[in-house]
């Protein structure tokens, strides 16, 4: 069996908030409670949900960019969570992270060259001359010319901006990338030329992604396996194919129906969710998604459902419920 | 045949920009008939939120100005009224939804004082009049307990909330014309089924006219009976939606229909794409506009500009080398 790259155990990351109204009480919102997955070398794991499920909680709290409260971070082997700074920024050469507005995640004083340079600078890598070359050859593998390299990023459009981006990220040969939405701020037409850029660099490098998206086709698309999250926990993870083929958890369900068909005759039976995603501060009793569940029973309003796992060769099937679909 | 409720002529929007005067908007005519529902599809950039805002005299000026055409409400000229009759019509005849319900509604009023506004402007109803239509309107919308949820703020609603409240405050004066600029966007997946539902079931409901403003071709797909397909400015094709999406005339359409990402029943490795991007809107090519990325063109596509003639099927399409239409 392979080595995974990444395993996470029980991850937590509660924030505190202050109760309604006058009161004091410090209430905990769960953003990400109790998760578990793993990922192996070359692969991509796909984390899907509605906003506000903690799914971005989550692919910060990977790199500590938010101090998860407790659980374990594997990579390679070694937990991150109990790295010390100069560990943790040493580590952080391995991975690296993409973000959803690429607008926002640039500088706009710095020029292309400077920005995609940065992270080789902050972990003093090679001469000036080599940066450069670096440089170069990071901004002609996302596909933009180097001609580019002294221009600011307000001159590019959007897909461009997240080319930029990419090349910043690939500069220190990660093994891993968090990506947070990277192609829901831009076209579909452009969304596409990301998307295959994205494969083509895993295909060439081997590099591994963490792909944080609420678009469950472009999920679909890219990743090898799928966990979805509901209310800061993964209801159910599959291999890709079998998750969209037969989901187990009526969550993964109802959101495979909520997607609008891309044709008019693919009008397919919808299941329509009543009403929005609870707060998680103060999630549902039992299996948190009752109240939304079409095929929701008493038991499932007091008991919380553990996890059932099934194992299929490399992959293992994990869901969170108490009729699980198709069983 | 039906009547159309709007009819659009050579509608020109220009805008003043630091690099000069940019046309966002260039010879857009359209129609739309009552009960019907129609898309206005492009990409971010391609005109179709200021054909919509144009529409109800909204354009901000300075910088932007309607430099020409015909805006026909049941066949009466919008472009010739001045403020005050414009405003007859806004929220009344005509009405709007916007993309981000947080921002389209005030803060600092409850969403009563909002919807009995509208209703009182629009239908010189009394305080309690008002407030018993707001609550019916919302109750309409599908909002639980509305009674009570009248008086609270905009902050205290969910995203899916307040973009019903926004729809309940279009409809309360039963406008023959619904504009819904990106009405779902900003919501997720789940409640973006739920808001479309609502708006497909209300325009039944009311009789009334929707112009969908959309870069979802998924969305079109859903709810409209016909499309308008816009791009760098200009409506490059039109047609009913199945035959739009059987068989689109137009190498951007395919394009697009392509590229959408939707879940497959078998993955495959590459997502198609339209080569390069959008062209600047004030630099843009001469000819097509859509030549630089088009995988059939030909040498005449960049000496003239195509104009939207009609094809097929009702639809019209403006290609000088046009995909053949399918018939199955």
């Amino acid at each position: 069996m392979t080595k995974p790259l990444l395993e996470v155990r029980n991850l937590v990351k509660h924030f505190p908030v202050r109760g309604g109204g006058f009161s004091f009480v410090r209430q905990q919102l769960k953003a990400v409670d109790d998760v578990s997955f793993t990922l192996l070398p070359g692969q991509t794991l796909g984390l899907v949900g509605e906003s506000g499920c903690g799914k971005s909680t989550l692919g910060r709290a990977l790199l500590r960019l938010q101090e998860p409260n407790s659980g374990q971070v594997f990579f390679e082997g070694r937990d991150i969570l109990q790295m010390n700074r100069a560990e943790l920024k040493a580590q952080r050469r391995d991975i690296q992270m993409i973000f959803q507005d690429p607008f926002a995640s640039l500088s706009p004083r710095r020029t292309v060259a400077q920005t995609v340079r940065e992270p080789l600078d902050v972990h003093d890598i090679g001469t000036s001359l080599e940066r450069r070359k670096r440089v170069e050859e990071l901004i002609e593998l996302v596909g933009l010319r180097a001609a580019i390299l002294n221009r600011y990023p307000h001159e590019f459009s959007g897909g461009q901006r997240q080319r930029i981006g990419i090349a910043r990220a690939l500069a220190l040969n990660p093994k891993l990338i968090v990506a947070d939405e990277p192609v829901s701020a831009l076209d579909v037409s452009v969304q596409s030329q990301v998307l295959n850029l994205i494969k083509d660099l895993q295909l060439q490098l081997g590099v591994s992604f963490v792909f944080i998206s609420h678009d469950l086709a472009v999920i679909q698309h890219i990743s090898d396996v799928v966990a979805v999250m509901y209310l800061g926990r993964i209801v159910e993870q599959a291999e890709v194919s079998s998750l969209y083929a037969s989901p187990k958890h009526p969550y993964t369900q109802a959101l495979l129906s909520a997607v609008p068909a891309a044709h008019p005759a693919a009008g397919a039976k919808r299941i329509i969710l009543s009403g929005d995603v609870p707060s998680p501060i103060s999630p549902p009793s039992g299996c948190t998604f009752h109240p939304r569940c079409p095929a929701a029973q008493a038991k499932c309003q007091t008991t919380e459902p553990r996890q059932t796992t099934l194992h299929n060769g490399d992959y293992q099937r994990q869901f969170t419920c108490h009729y699980p679909l198709g069983s | 045949m039906t009547r159309p409720v709007l009819e659009v002529r050579d509608l020109a929007v220009e805008f003043d920009t630091e690099n000069g005067r940019v046309r966002a908007v260039n010879n857009v005519s359209f129609s739309v008939n009552a009960g019907e529902v129609v898309g206005l599809v492009g990409e971010s950039g391609c005109g179709k939120t200021v054909t919509g805002l144009s529409l109800l005299g909204l354009v901000p000026s300075p910088p932007g100005e309607v430099v020409n055409g015909e805006i026909l409400l049941d066949g009466h000229d919008l472009l010739k009224l001045n403020e005050v009759g414009m405003r007859k019509i806004r929220g009344g005849e005509v009405s709007m939804i916007f993309q981000e319900p947080m921002t389209a509604l005030n803060p600092v009023l409850t969403v009563g004082y909002q919807m009995t506004e509208v209703l009182r402007l629009h239908k010189s109803l009394s305080k309690r009049q008002a407030r018993n239509a707001a609550i019916e309107m919302l109750g309409i919308v599908g909002i639980p307990v509305p009674s009570k949820r009248i008086d609270e703020y905009p902050h205290e609603m969910s995203g899916g909330m307040r973009q019903r409240v926004m729809i309940a405050m279009a409809l309360s004066c039963g406008p023959k014309l619904l504009i819904a600029d990106e009405p779902t966007t900003a919501l997720d997946v789940t409640t973006q089924a739920q808001v479309l539902d609502e708006i497909v079931r209300l325009q039944h409901q009311f009789e009334m006219a929707v112009i969908l403003i959309t870069h979802d071709l998924g969305v079109v797909a859903q709810t409209c009976q016909r499309a308008l397909v816009m791009y760098c400015g200009e409506l490059v094709e039109a047609a009913p939606i199945d035959s739009l999406f059987a068989s689109p005339r137009h190498p951007y359409t395919q394009g697009l229909i392509r590229s959408i990402p939707r879940i497959r029943e078998h993955k495959i490795d590459r997502l198609p794409v339209i080569e390069g991007m959008v062209p600047d809107i004030a630099a843009l090519p001469e000819g097509c506009h859509f030549a630089d990325r088009c995988n059939r063109v030909q040498a005449d596509c960049h000496e003239r500009s195509p104009v939207l003639t009609p094809s097929a099927e009702a639809g019209a399409v403006a290609c000088w080398h046009p995909l053949e239409p399918q018939h199955d």
